[in-house]
């Protein structure tokens, strides 16, 4: 079954997805869509760095988003640029720096375009265990500290109040997201693995009663769209990576039909 | 000086000596309390007199710059803070929130939320809930988990005044029927005053801390909320030996603005050595708020 690559492909977007799906929620509820975005993007200098070092890549974006986002935390709580502000700036730098430094490589021969916007159909078997492997473990830690982050998340006060440790909880979230940043990049790229944490979350919020709700609608919204995207992208001979953002987006519009939820006339 | 904690009780929580700084001016400095199992203390004071501060100090959730903070081991505490913004784009009932840092069955949740008064909006949606309503629902929420200590940064605003009454008496219900111990934020003098074990006196340092009527009869107490609301409990009246102006300074009844007379009457329970330079005159703003 495994042999045939478009299976593959599907069995990877769909474990994708399932991760996307709640992390994606904690990102939407959180307001770090741009910086989610921002770690994303500096994927590509990890590839250059793991490149230049001969390290697997996978490794390299791991690390180097874990320290844009050390990096962040610590220039936000310093405070004299807006957060925006910093994001923009480290977004397009850690991009910039990773293209160039890819360019100045000519010994080395990478797919820019399934840097940026992913090859789904390339997965290998191999790809497919870490996926699901690493997959497990991000939301298996999510799981286990699902009550704190969202007691974090409501309020950061309550949660240190009542015996939580939201700071720590806050970094072992950019700690998950870095290691979805690096195992999501072959399949969704580094510009449209945002798209796949914040449109499947961004839909199911319509429908959803509580934050176990959303979570869960956003993992199957986001399998919709792999399957959606990737049938299309056969039939059509589109681009899978932006086949299934675009099939994201088809959700988002379907769910959008539904009256918002918790929203009503009065607010 | 007035030990205000009765002496065969433990307490549970003390801060001694705390200041906290931001730039070079402090929220608040020399801040004494402690709080026992079965006590209601009040902190009162005028805006940014640093209330909400030196409930986050003794919470733990702001670390001092000076003094100590003692806390029990494995306290349970139920907080309600000054503000709470949830983003819209959390889906949250009024059952789940009551989930939010622990598990309670349907059970507890709803004897929760009968208490407060909202148990019909059981199913709704947090972000429909009126000011009142989820002020309520934030109360629920802090009595489910039955805490040792329950913490409330002015519960009741937004709640009409005899919504106010009734959660000022369920608080007091709660305290005699758990033993919890109860630091509370206030604005309600009279309702809060008639309530509370011990009220501390709070700008920028403790003006005056002790039993609801020492505090009310004390100069300090009618300065920072005008006369009449001393007269509102006051067993008797006295002359107040010092205002606070404007700027921040010091004025004392002979008209003296030298800080080394800061003389008090013999109801104002100083228990702290006072830093005027620092801890009286810079007190404009409120101290930094949870957004």
């Amino acid at each position: 079954m495994l042999e045939s690559f478009f299976t593959r492909a599907i069995i990877a977007g769909l474990g994708v997805a399932a991760i996307t799906g709640p992390l994606g929620c904690f990102i939407v509820w959180r307001r770090l869509a741009y910086f989610g975005d921002t770690m994303a993007h500096s994927a590509i200098l990890g590839v250059a760095l793991a490149l230049f070092f001969s390290l697997s890549p996978m490794a390299g974006v791991f690390a180097i988003a874990v320290l844009v986002a050390i990096i962040l935390v610590f220039l936000q709580k310093r405070g004299s640029l807006s957060s925006d502000s910093l994001l923009g700036l480290l977004s397009h730098s850690t991009l910039a720096i990773g293209l160039v430094l890819v360019s100045l490589m000519p010994h080395v021969r990478i797919d820019l375009m399934g840097l940026l916007f992913g090859d789904i159909l390339a997965v290998s078997v191999a790809d497919l265990a870490l996926i699901y492997g690493g997959g497990a473990v991000v939301l298996g830690v999510l799981a286990w500290l699902w009550r704190p982050m969202l007691a974090g998340t409501v309020s950061e006060d309550i949660a240190q109040a009542e015996g939580f440790a939201p700071e720590r909880n806050k970094l072992v979230f950019m700690v998950l997201l870095a290691a979805l940043i690096a195992i999501a990049m072959k399949i969704l790229g580094v510009l449209l693995i945002t798209a796949m944490l914040i449109i499947p979350a961004t839909a199911a919020r319509r429908i959803a009663n509580t934050p176990e709700q959303m979570a869960l609608y956003a993992a199957l919204g986001g399998m919709a769209a792999v399957l959606l995207g990737l049938w299309a992208s056969l039939h059509f001979d589109t681009p899978s990576g932006p086949s299934i953002v675009v099939a994201a987006l088809g959700v988002f519009a379907l769910t959008s039909l539904v009256p918002l939820n918790g929203l009503s006339a009065k607010d | 000086m007035q030990n205000f904690t009765a002496p065969e009780r433990h307490p549970i929580i003390t801060v001694s000596g705390v200041g906290v700084r931001r730039e070079d001016r402090w929220l608040v400095r020399g801040v004494d309390l402690s709080i026992a199992r079965g006590e209601i203390v009040t902190l009162i004071g005028p805006n940014g007199s640093g209330k909400s501060t030196t409930v986050k100090l003794a919470l733990g959730i702001m670390a001092p710059d000076e003094g100590k903070v003692w806390r029990e081991k494995k306290l349970r505490i139920g907080y309600v803070p000054q503000r709470v913004a949830m983003d819209r784009s959390l889906p949250m009932t009024v059952a789940r929130l009551m989930a939010l840092t622990g598990r309670h069955s349907a059970n507890e949740i709803d004897r929760a939320l009968e208490q407060v008064g909202i148990a019909h909006l059981k199913k709704a949606q947090v972000h429909q809930l009126s000011g009142g309503e989820f002020q309520r629902a934030l109360i629920a929420r802090a009595i489910i988990g039955k805490p040792d200590l329950l913490v409330l940064d002015e519960p009741v605003q937004g709640v009409d005044f005899s919504g106010e009454v009734a959660l000022y008496d369920l608080i007091g219900q709660i305290r005699d029927a758990t033993g919890c111990g109860v630091l509370l934020i206030s604005h309600d003098l009279h309702v809060v005053m008639a309530r509370t074990d011990t009220v501390i006196c709070l700008n920028g340092h403790v003006c005056c801390s002790g039993s609801p009527e020492t505090v009310a009869a004390s100069g300090e107490y009618a300065a920072l909320f005008g006369p009449r609301a001393a007269e509102t409990l006051a067993i008797y009246r006295h002359e107040h030996n010092h205002s606070h102006l404007p700027d921040g300074t010091v004025k004392h009844a002979d008209g003296d603005l030298n800080f080394d007379h800061h003389a008090h009457g013999p109801h104002c329970d100083h228990s702290h050595a006072h830093d005027h330079e620092h801890g009286h005159t810079r007190q404009n703003q409120e101290p930094s708020r949870h957004a």
